[in-house]
């Protein structure tokens, strides 16, 4: 059973070429067998970081063998679609002057914090945004997409009795896709999901993909979806899959994954292996370790087990051998067998740590500064309209004529403050879209801390795997001195010898698998930080861009408004003072 | 039409003064300066200089210098109250009674600015400007002060809540003349109702006015707060960051900091050249209302008076029928309740006059103050959002060099 499994896994792996991995998984959807998708993914991922990762500087975005060189428009990410109203607080009374022109950014098309298509944007051959929006091209090459889209949430009944009485019912979304990407074999189409199916598709991923850098899932939220209304959170959820799952499309492993594919295009049911709840996990794990502490079951983690984390409950034996490992590489007086020797790492992981920190803090500071901007604008609003509410006031009681000036004069300034009122509140919408880019990268933050434990988990099974080898090995090299002292030797003991001999060569084995798995994400998280890096490079500078303009095409209208003012009222300079 | 006004004003000082060399125009400055803060705790005041320079013979000297502090300029301002009845005294800042106690600079520098107003305005009127008390308050030594002050009796001695209630006294009685509750002892003049009810609107408005524009001010305040804060972040992130895209994200940290200290600047201007005006405006109408029921009391005993007279005129033809001896009695009790009811109506109608010809000044003053004060508001507010602009615009050429590198 398991011998033969890792036969099939040598072979595979030193005969399997990319396009043979393709066919693997075209001929082989979605076999049942958990470890068989485990396998194919692990194999799938390591091909591809052994050979043709995409990623590669050498590399361009999208194989050459695949996407005939089409051109649609770059899809324009309107991160907050809803979001952005046009000022709809209550109308001042109408005056003809009051007449609101929106910016609309000449200098670098970039209001909104999006790439827009003009020719001066991004020809450095950088990457798609992780961002959220659909992969853009880098400039040589192609220009595949996919677009999705989340919509139409509906109520649906659960099929079969729920426990819950009067329960039963969830929501489901419409998720549509347009893409150009021939694996889907289809250029649109839409399935019906519910969260759950997202949370299984996270977890697939997770499993699948360790040492990436994963966009991470919306929040099950338990505690939102009781406190709001149920439509608010309904639509909040819609949003936050929505971006979920552009973020998934804009990533350049991620997006040709079978688990997304099959979650975007498979109609009925998910066809991905749901996660188990864990009191199910905990009762198989409870059921094991007597049958392995008797040696009944095999104590040894299986190579395709290897490439995955030590999971609560399945696996409490190796739980405790790699608890036992962590505390004697914590406490222990001796090295552990293997080390995360890269300084280099162990550096990016503390910068990445300030980062952290940092973007934290400027998030929070964004967020002041927009709730000032805000009561600025809304201030000078309410100044603006206590003076129009003056104006009319004396042109009501008017007596005399200076009255009538100064109703005139009044009213040019109420006007313009209503104007500035108004210029100062669509900036700050823009702010928002802008330094919303803080807290995105915060977002994403969790998917790289994510990616660094898979290494260290990887890591820790090594050097769990290397201990107990050591361990086994000296007790071989007892045995058999023991075993020479006596004539002839013992039954008994030769057996034992024998399967001591057998284990070790398994032990081995799951050695040499966990070992290429942590070179495998360790090249993963090298690859992603790169890419990390780049983009976020790339991120924030346009942030920034997109930020500063704002703010200088808001301002500037604003000083007009004003400067008009000046003009109007210049008769007053001289007699001041 | 103001300017003439200002002109008119110079003109009267002219007029009214006693012979000198023609070629020396005759005038009075005034000015209020450094603030001093003496004392200690609850005792603490602030004491100011004020500088007279004149030519005018009643005054002594062409400088002379007093020291005076806040409670003398109440007395003086009562004082006027008293004796100018129907003039519109110049409004003061204030009595208030928490921030004297935090005395912060700002609240001292806008106090001495609208005290040195209140001099100046007294100073420049062609009636107020005349009186002795103004010349007590800007040449006696402060001892003198210090007594006269002791003495003062004025309605302003009157707590607050007494003020507010001849105001609701004047207001209630409009009312019930409407809902015909009692006899009423006002006026009934519709062009004088039209100015009462102008007045006590216009207060409501310019309050609501007011306040948001001290708001406004807050904010001013408090986005260079957060701009500051934003850009210190800013900055600290850049240095995580390093390369180039740290150079630009330490670029614009310094940016907003810079940025932040105009808002400071920008709010002080606001405070002192839009708000204090719009508070000025208010203390002016609120200044009115005293003079409206100076007026109504006036009109109150104008009428007593006459009634009384009338009463007294019977009786006495009355007696001088019946030839009683008590005749010549009640002819000098009749003679001297006449004088006094003439001295009434004389007072009442010398109020009525002068309040026709200072509404016709304050609103044109008025229609100035607000013209200044938009133009201020105005001019600060170009060139701050000019400032932002120019200061963000800088930026953008550093930025593009960032992402092309």
């Amino acid at each position: 059973m398991m011998g033969s499994e890792t036969q099939g896994f040598e072979e595979g792996h030193l005969y399997a070429s990319k396009e043979e991995m393709e066919n693997l998984v075209l001929d082989d959807p979605l076999n049942d067998s958990k470890s068989y998708s485990n396998y194919r993914s692990a194999m799938s991922s390591s091909a591809i970081s052994e050979t043709h990762h995409p990623l590669s500087p050498s590399i361009l975005v999208t194989p050459a063998e695949s996407d005939p060189l089409l051109s649609p428009p770059p899809y324009r990410d309107l991160r907050n679609p809803r979001g952005q109203t046009k000022s709809s607080y209550i109308e001042p009374p109408a005056y003809a002057d009051v007449i609101f022109s929106p910016f609309d950014g000449d200098h670098f098309g970039d209001v909104n914090g999006v790439e827009s298509p003009s020719p001066n944007s991004d020809n450095s051959g950088r990457f798609s945004r992780s961002l959220g929006s659909s992969s853009s091209s880098s400039a040589a090459s192609s220009s595949e997409y996919i677009k999705i889209t989340v919509s139409n949430p509906q109520k649906e009944q659960e099929a079969s009795n729920s426990i819950v009485p009067g329960g039963g019912t969830y929501v489901t979304y419409l998720i549509t896709t347009r893409t150009n990407v021939p694996e889907f074999g289809g250029s649109e189409f839409s399935v019906r999901r519910r969260f759950r199916d997202v949370v299984t598709l996270a977890d697939r991923l997770a499993e699948s993909y360790r040492g990436l850098f994963i966009p991470p899932r919306p929040d099950k939220s338990v505690v939102e979806s009781q406190v709001m209304q149920k439509q608010e959170f309904v639509e909040q959820r819609r949003v936050a899959l929505e971006k979920y799952l552009r973020r998934l499309a804009a990533h350049p492993v991620l997006k040709r994954s079978d688990e997304l594919r099959v979650f975007l295009q498979v109609q009925g049911k998910l066809p991905l292996p749901t996660t188990t709840d864990v009191a199910s996990r905990m009762l198989d794990g409870a059921v094991n370790l007597p049958k392995q502490l008797l040696g009944e079951s095999s104590a040894v983690v299986a190579p395709h087990e290897v490439v995955q984390p030590a999971k609560g409950g399945r696996d409490l034996l190796r739980l405790f051998k790699e608890l036992k490992q962590s505390m004697a590489n914590d406490w222990g007086g001796s090295r552990p067998p293997m080390v995360e020797e890269d300084k280099d790492f162990l550096e990016k992981k503390e910068r990445i740590n300030d980062l952290e920190q940092q973007l934290n803090n400027a998030s929070q500071q964004a967020e002041s500064l927009v709730k000032a901007q805000q009561e600025m604008g809304e201030t000078m609003g309410e100044l603006g309209l206590a003076f129009i509410k003056l104006t009319k006031f004396e042109n009501e009681e008017v007596v005399f004529d200076s009255q009538k000036v100064r109703a005139n004069e009044m009213k040019g300034f109420a006007t313009a403050a209503v104007k500035a009122s108004r210029f100062y509140r669509e900036l700050n919408a823009q702010t928002v879209k802008h330094l919303d880019t803080l807290h995105e990268y915060l977002g994403l933050m969790l998917a790289v801390h994510s990616a660094f434990s898979d290494r260290s988990s990887a890591l820790l099974t090594v050097q769990t795997l290397l201990s107990e080898l050591s361990s086994l090995q000296s007790r071989a090299e007892k045995l058999e001195a023991a075993s020479s002292k006596i004539f002839g030797g013992d039954k008994s003991r030769i057996r034992k010898t024998e399967e001591l001999k057998e284990t070790i060569r398994d032990t081995e084995d799951a050695k040499n698998v966990a070992v290429r798995e942590y070179e495998r994400i360790k090249e993963n998280n090298r690859i992603e930080l790169e890419r990390f890096d780049r983009e976020r490079k790339a991120d924030l500078l346009n942030m920034m861009k997109g930020f500063v303009l704002n703010q200088v095409g808001y301002t500037e209208k604003i000083a007009n408004v004003w400067t008009k003012v000046v003009e109007e009222t210049s008769v007053y300079a001289k007699e001041s003072s | 039409m103001i300017a003439t006004l200002m002109e008119q004003q110079r003109s009267v000082t002219a007029s009214s003064q006693s012979p000198r060399s023609p070629s020396s125009q005759p005038y009075l400055s005034v000015s209020v300066t450094d603030p001093v803060k003496l004392g200690n705790g609850v005792q603490a005041y602030v004491s100011y200089r004020v500088i007279t320079r004149t030519n005018l013979p009643e005054y002594q000297g062409p400088e002379k210098i007093v020291i005076r502090r806040y409670s003398d300029f109440i007395w003086l301002r009562d004082r006027l109250f008293e004796k100018f009845k129907g003039i519109f005294i110049p409004p003061l800042p204030e009595k208030s009674a928490v921030e004297k106690f935090r005395f912060s600079a700002e609240f001292i520098e806008m106090r001495r600015q609208a005290l040195d107003m209140f001099v100046n305005r007294v100073a420049s009127h062609h009636e107020l400007q005349q009186s002795e008390d103004l010349r007590t308050f800007l040449q006696a030594d402060e001892e003198t002060m210090e007594r006269l002050r002791a003495q003062e009796t004025g309605i302003f001695k009157k707590k607050p809540a007494d003020l507010m209630q001849i105001f609701k006294d004047v207001q209630s009685k409009v009312s019930d003349v409407v809902l015909g509750k009692e006899k009423p002892v006002e006026e009934s003049n519709p062009e004088y109702e039209k100015l009462k009810h102008y007045i006590f609107e216009l207060e409501n408005h310019l309050a609501e006015a007011q306040k948001h524009a001290y708001r406004l001010v807050k904010r001013h305040r408090e986005l260079g707060q957060s701009l500051s804060d934003f850009g210190k972040a800013v900055k600290l992130l850049g240095a995580c960051e390093g390369n180039s895209l740290g150079k630009a994200f330490t670029e614009l940290g310094a940016k907003a900091e810079t940025l932040s200290v105009k808002l400071q600047k920008e709010a002080h201007q606001l405070l002192m050249n839009f708000e204090e005006p719009l508070k000025d405006y208010v203390r002016a109408v609120q200044s009115i209302k005293a003079t409206i029921a100076e007026r109504a009391n006036a009109f109150r005993r104008h009428c007593e008076l006459a009634e009384t007279i009338k009463l007294k005129e019977i009786n006495l033809n009355k007696l001088s029928l019946i030839r009683s001896d008590r005749v010549g009695e009640a002819e000098m009790e009749y003679n001297e309740l006449k004088e006094e009811s003439d001295e009434a109506t004389q007072t009442f109608e010398t109020i009525v006059r002068l309040m026709n010809e200072e509404i016709v000044c304050f609103q044109e003053q008025k229609t100035l103050d607000m013209g200044v004060a938009f133009h201020e508001f105005a001019k600060g507010q170009a060139r701050l959002a000019n400032g932002i602009a120019d200061a963000w615009r800088s930026l953008l050429p550093k930025l593009e060099s960032c992402s092309s590198s």
